[in-house]
């Protein structure tokens, strides 16, 4: 079935966007497989809207995108704090939120 | 059904409608008064003779609109005696005239500030014609007293607050007088109590005058306990009636007067009431045995004693009895010729009173104690159905004693220098003080009932009716009363006026200033008077050990309250003369008053003269509820007339009479039929006759006692034992005081202040220390063990816990963002485990 091609392709998007999460160094690389969380979800939102047969999913699915950009938009904001302060992005450098 | 109800119109007018103005004028006065009587130039006394000014001239109308309201109903009665006669049958209301007396509706406006499931409580005037003759008396003779109160309390120290409490004490007793209810009528007494109280203690820095003021105002509480008693008595008895029969309550006054006489109340509750009401009397009124207070009262300023306990707030009893007539007609069976409990109090109070002032030596007392005489006689009126003539010397001792106190004042004032001792520091004044002599002498004739005087047409009135209605033996107290009264008052005209001066009256200045061991100076002195230059040197010190005071040397405790501090402004007192302008004016106004006001109501000289009667007397004819409800304050009011059924109503019985039978079905009666006694020639000639042998005999007595010094006479209470026992009798005022002060305060109230005392120190005290202790420790145990263990304990330990736990799961924040991913992550997937569990199974 359609749909469930969907899901599957939203769950191989997931899980690269949470080994890039957990495994990649680089700040911006960090912020880009979170998109691909984020656009697995979207995936999984409009599916299950096309299953149901109703729009709610859609409109979820742009509101996850709007704020995906005003995430992004702070997200690449630090990054570029952090980038004047210490002239490098990676993140395993990073341990000031040590506790 | 013959219903002889004839529709006419009942004049009203607008000071009757707003009677109210009267009392509220006063009122508003003295609070202004407060405010800012100390900043106006004459410190306040104008605002109170403006407004006392303003309360006449609106009584003055009131009255004019009240005689012509009954004019006017009496006009429209004349078209019904017609009818009444064309069924052939006598009206009891029909006076002599043929004419046809109808019922005069007091003109009602209240206020209603209360009201609670159908029990309404108003503020408001009712004015009827008693009501009238009150406020205008009251009003008039205020405005009078505060104008010789002007210069005679000048420069004292409180003058503002004398004249604001004089102007609250006229709002007062204005208010009881046009009470329309219970709750009103109290209200104006207790005012009147309060600024009696105040007043009396106006120069409260000299402990007897406080000592007085203190005593005037309790005695009048134990009386005042039964106003509040009877009053609620009275509620209880009438409430349901008068909810019933004329959409009113039990403190309406109008309803009370009507349940008394419908019959349908039970006599023993109208008993309880009436006596528990003539307590009340007994106290305001002085009569015997609270009379205690009256004589005291006069150690205030004497426009005070001339004001309030001379003529207007005393006869606030009386006024009362007249006032809900009803409930004492039928209490005390006055209409069965019953001896009723308010003549004998009336009875002995005549004698007793009239006995003490023989022996007093302050010129206000003996007043004080004729005013207690007079009270007398005017309550042995209405306890013998006499209540027109009673109401009537109300109005006529008013000015007569206001004068004879006022003329007192001016004596002081102006040649005596502040004392009101007759045998230390008066005696020869009627040169030097011509007109004060004049009033005086006008007073005293009117007061012994003297042709043409007033008290002659209304003392006598009292008597001959007291005879008419069958008390022979009160008949005999009234004439030996007014035998005494003219005899105390010859003794003490004789020793102010008479003689040859003595003291400050001789232009001596033995006691310029006035301190508190001033009375105990002068009662040790044995001899103070015979002035030692004048031709009666030598024979005032031959005897000088027993001259004019030779009382002084009885032991009565409380002789300092004889003396009196008055006003304490020194200007030069050279010589006796004759009061200033503001001072003898009124003096004269009321002499003049004195003199013709007896013609108001001048029985013997026929029914025109009777205008008191016509216009003060309620008539005592029945009512029909439904007139009677319908009719509003000043609307369009129905007149209406006696009425009866057919058969009820014969030529032979007449109609049913108000206050002798229940009235007929549907009607009310507000006022018993009192009877009026027909002077005769041969009654008026005796009254005077006694007056004038009592007047020539104390003459007689006075110029032999006093101013010859007869060695038969003199010392004669020394030489008999019998006379000496009966002087000293007189001299402690018959042990009264000393009852209430050595026995019953002693034997009664000491005890109860002891076990007050106990009760204070060893219950309550314990009672609240206990409470105190055992909260004390119970606080302790609190501390110990909730606060320190449970609630610190709780509070700590979380801390603990926060703590550790923070502790172990340290090592998680490790600071590297990838590790919280993989966290973040591993528990949504653990998350993610666990809801698919939960689902699936």
């Amino acid at each position: 079935m359609l749909a469930v091609n969907f899901l599957l392709l939203g769950a191989v998007l997931f899980c690269i966007g949470v080994y890039g999460v957990i495994a990649r160094r680089n700040a911006v690389l960090v912020l880009m497989s979170i998109e691909l969380i984020l656009n697995a979800v979207n995936l999984n939102l409009i599916a299950f809207a096309l299953i149901k047969g109703t729009v709610d999913g859609q409109v979820f699915a742009l509101y996850v995108v709007a704020i995906a950009a005003a995430e992004v938009g702070v997200g690449l904001a630090m990054v570029l704090m952090i980038y004047r302060n210490r002239r490098s992005i990676a993140l395993d450098e990073l341990s000031e939120m040590k506790g | 059904m013959m219903l002889a109800a004839d529709a006419a119109q009942l004049s009203s007018g607008w000071f009757l409608e707003n009677a109210w103005l009267i009392a509220l004028i006063p009122a508003i006065g003295f609070g202004l008064i407060i405010a800012f009587g100390k900043k106006m130039p004459m410190k306040g006394s104008e605002i109170g003779l403006l407004s006392m000014a303003a309360s006449t001239v609106l009584a003055s109308g009131a009255a004019v609109q009240w005689i012509q309201r009954t004019d006017s109903a009496d006009k429209g009665g004349e078209e019904a005696v017609g009818l009444i006669q064309a069924f052939g049958r006598s009206v009891p209301t029909v006076s002599e005239g043929g004419e046809v007396e109808p019922f005069i509706e007091p003109v009602v406006s209240t206020w209603v500030w209360w009201q609670n499931s159908g029990l309404e409580f108003g503020i408001g005037s009712s004015v009827d014609g008693l009501a009238i003759l009150l406020l205008w008396l009251v009003a008039f003779i205020s405005l009078l007293v505060q104008v010789f109160s002007l210069d005679y309390v000048r420069g004292d120290r409180r003058y503002t607050h004398f004249f604001a409490a004089l102007t609250l004490f006229s709002a007062g007793m204005l208010v009881m007088v046009m009470a329309e209810n219970m709750v009103q009528l109290i209200l104006g007494w207790e005012i009147m109590g309060l600024c009696s109280f105040m007043l009396i203690g106006h120069w409260w820095e000299e402990y007897p005058n406080a000592r007085a003021a203190l005593k005037a105002f309790f005695t009048v509480r134990v009386g005042d306990v039964g106003l509040l008693v009877g009053t609620a008595i009275i509620f209880f008895g009438a409430n349901q009636w008068a909810v019933d029969n004329l959409d009113s309550n039990g403190f309406n006054i109008a309803a009370i007067q009507a349940w008394a006489l419908s019959g349908e109340g039970s006599h023993i509750l109208l008993l309880m009431g009436a006596i528990a009401l003539f307590i009340a009397c007994i106290g305001k009124s002085g009569q015997f045995p609270l009379h205690t207070w009256l004589p005291d009262a006069m150690a205030g300023p004497t426009p005070v004693s001339s004001l309030l306990h001379s003529s207007t707030m005393v006869v606030a009893g009386v006024f009362l009895v007249a006032r809900i007539y009803p409930v004492f007609w039928q209490g005390f069976n006055i209409d069965n010729g019953g001896l009723s409990f308010i003549a004998v109090i009336g009875g002995i109070t005549i004698v007793i009173a009239a006995l003490l002032a023989f022996v007093q030596d302050d010129i206000k007392k003996v007043l004080a104690y004729s005013t207690v005489s007079q009270l007398g006689y005017m309550m042995l009126g209405l306890g013998t159905g006499a209540w027109l003539p009673a109401v009537f010397h109300i109005f006529t001792h008013a000015f007569f004693k206001c004068c004879l106190f006022l003329c007192a004042g001016s004596i002081s004032h102006s040649a005596s220098h502040h004392s009101f001792d007759m045998k230390k520091d008066m005696g020869g004044l009627r040169k030097k003080m011509p007109f004060t002599f004049a009033a005086w002498i006008v007073s005293t004739l009117a007061l012994a009932g003297i042709f043409p005087f007033a008290g002659f047409w209304s003392k006598d009135e009292i008597i001959d009716n007291v005879g008419n209605n069958g008390y022979d033996f009160l008949l005999i107290v009234g004439f030996g009363g007014a035998a005494l009264t003219a005899m105390y008052m010859t003794r003490a005209t004789y020793l102010t006026f008479f003689g040859e001066p003595r003291g400050a009256a001789a232009g001596l200045h033995d006691h310029d200033d006035f301190d508190d061991t001033h009375a105990e100076e002068h009662e040790m002195e044995l001899l103070t008077v015979g002035a030692p230059e004048g031709p009666t040197a030598e024979e005032a010190a031959a005897d000088a050990p027993r001259s004019l005071s030779a009382a002084t040397n009885t032991d009565h405790h409380d002789d300092h309250h004889d003396d009196h501090h008055d006003d304490h402004h020194d200007d030069h007192h050279a010589e006796p003369h004759e009061s200033g302008p503001l001072l003898l004016i009124p003096i004269l106004v009321l002499a003049f008053l004195a003199t013709i006001s007896g013609f108001a109501n001048a029985t013997p000289l026929g029914e025109e003269w009777e205008s008191i009667k016509k216009y003060v007397e309620p008539r005592p004819v029945e009512v029909p509820i439904e007139d009677y409800l319908a009719q509003g304050a000043g609307e369009s009011l129905q007149l209406v007339m006696p009425t009866a059924t057919g058969d009820a109503l014969t030529a032979d019985d007449g109609a049913k009479v108000c206050g002798f039978e229940t009235p007929a079905a549907g009607t009310v009666c507000f006022f018993p039929a009192v009877t009026h006694a027909v002077p005769k020639l041969s009654k008026i000639l005796a009254a005077t006759a006694t007056v004038v042998i009592a007047f020539a005999v104390a003459i007689a007595f006075n110029v032999a006692y006093y101013g010859r010094r007869n060695k038969h006479l003199v010392g004669l209470t020394e030489r008999s034992r019998t006379l000496r026992g009966g002087y000293l009798f007189l001299k402690n005022k018959y042990y009264l005081d000393a009852l209430y002060e050595n026995v019953i305060v002693r034997w009664v109230a000491h005890p109860i202040a002891k076990a007050a005392y106990w009760m204070n120190q060893k219950i309550i005290d314990a009672t609240v220390d206990g409470v105190g202790k055992s909260t004390r420790r119970t606080g302790q145990w609190v501390y110990d063990n909730i606060d320190q263990k449970v609630v610190d304990g709780a509070v700590n330990g979380s801390g603990f816990v926060a703590s550790e736990t923070g502790h172990g799961l340290q090592p998680v924040q490790s600071g590297k963002v990838s590790q919280y991913g993989a966290l973040l992550f591993g528990a949504a997937a653990v998350g993610a485990i666990v809801l698919v569990i939960v689902n699936v199974s």
